[in-house]
């Protein structure tokens, strides 16, 4: 009967949300994880499943007691503040020299016409100052952006549509889209899991709501022993339901954590984060 | 144990076994067991609990009482081979067209899903 009544929402929800924006499309989505999770409130969904479950939650703050993750904090620290060849450093590319500015990321790019990830100003600025593009999964971006992200903790997440900007709606479109389209063998959407089951069980794990999935990032994994980066989960998702995953910072993937992390406007960062 | 309780433990436990025999016995059933808790194959677990298994999911009905809910033998197999059919919001993966499984697969699931 809750999957009928959940099952009706979002049938209910879709044919409003064509005719909304993204602004009407976060007070939706917001309101349907308030009434999905009753009591839990709107900042506590940067904690993902430990939001919602006890347990993990219990088992999760201990590990935070000694953050894994605290050394790529300082490693990030570094790599930040070494200067290139050419002696710049990365505050020279960002606004108010990169420090707290991770939440206003993904942006609209206008001059080149599309989103423009935090990961992807930083390989733009290494090559801007003649250095290498890193690779985008794990290593030293992820340092990089763990250190960005730490300067930025508290922050609510402000990602911008412009509204005079048909091609930035465009974008958020098709990251929504990509969001709620089924794929791969196993036929998921991203939405199966982290709307309409969101809270339940598969297997023994607690599937976390989409409402502050990007607060966090970038994530130390236990399953991957070491911090790596959004793009990377993104990969190991569509993995997962067996769909071919796209490439690191593709298109596809900026335009969905363009609308993803839009999603969560309004919600303190408070990355890097250690999950599972 | 007097005469008449021996009787009655005869009568029960000859009535039980042939129930379990035929289930333990039955080599479909089991091919279906081992492709329904496979997590590479039918990881029905995922979703479901079902007899014996372990840490099952919570996302789909529990599996029990399947004689009785699907009579009809070949409903299940179409709601195995693809659910979307009857549910175009299910999470169940459309085993059959898809080719998850294969069609002997899904027949084996069908016989081990059948005797919950």
């Amino acid at each position: 009967m809750k999957r009928l009544i959940l099952g009706v929402a979002l049938a209910a929800l879709a044919p409003m949300a064509a005719m909304a924006g993204p602004a009407e499309d976060v007070q939706q989505y917001r309101e349907f994880f308030m009434r999905k999770f009753p009591g839990v409130q709107m900042q506590e969904f940067s904690n993902g499943a430990y939001a919602i479950d006890a347990d993990a939650r219990a088992n999760w703050e201990q590990i935070e007691e000694f953050p894994p993750y605290e050394v790529d904090i300082d490693e990030g620290k570094k790599l930040f503040e070494t200067p290139f060849a050419n002696g710049k450093t990365y505050s020279s590319c960002f606004p108010n020299g990169g420090i707290g500015i991770a939440t206003d990321y993904p942006r609209w790019d206008r001059d080149r016409g599309e989103v423009e990830t935090l990961a992807l100003a930083v390989n733009r600025c290494r090559e801007k100052n003649g250095e290498q593009p890193l690779g985008y999964n794990k290593g030293p971006i992820a340092k990089v952006l763990a250190y960005m992200a730490y300067t930025s903790r508290g922050k609510p997440t402000n990602v911008v549509v412009p509204a005079d900007d048909p091609r930035a709606l465009e974008a958020y479109e098709d990251g929504k889209k990509f969001y709620f389209t089924r794929r791969g063998q196993l036929n998921f959407a991203c939405s199966t899991c982290h709307f309409d089951n969101s809270g339940q069980m598969i297997r023994s794990e607690r599937l976390s709501p989409a409402l502050g999935h990007t607060s966090h990032w970038p994530v130390y994994r236990a399953k991957w022993g070491e911090i790596g980066t959004l793009h990377r989960r993104f990969g190991g998702c569509n993995k997962q339901v067996r769909a071919k995953p796209f490439a690191p910072q593709s298109e596809e993937y900026r335009n969905l954590e363009y609308f993803l992390t839009h999603m969560s406007n309004g919600i303190s960062a408070n990355g890097p984060g250690a999950r599972k | 144990m007097n005469k008449k309780t021996a009787v009655v433990l005869l009568v029960a436990c000859t009535g039980l076994a042939p129930l379990t025999a035929s289930a333990e016995a039955n080599p479909l059933i089991e091919k279906g067991r081992d492709i329904a808790f496979d997590r590479s194959k039918g990881n029905c677990l995922a979703c479901h609990a079902m007899e014996k298994g372990e840490s099952p999911g919570t996302i789909g009905p529990p599996l029990m009482m399947m004689d009785t809910r699907y009579p009809d033998k070949e409903r299940l197999r179409a709601q195995i081979w693809d659910s979307t059919r009857f549910n175009p919001n299910t999470a169940m993966p459309p085993f059959g067209r898809h080719a998850i499984l294969s069609e002997q697969e899904i027949d084996a699931v069908v016989a081990y899903v059948s005797s919950l």
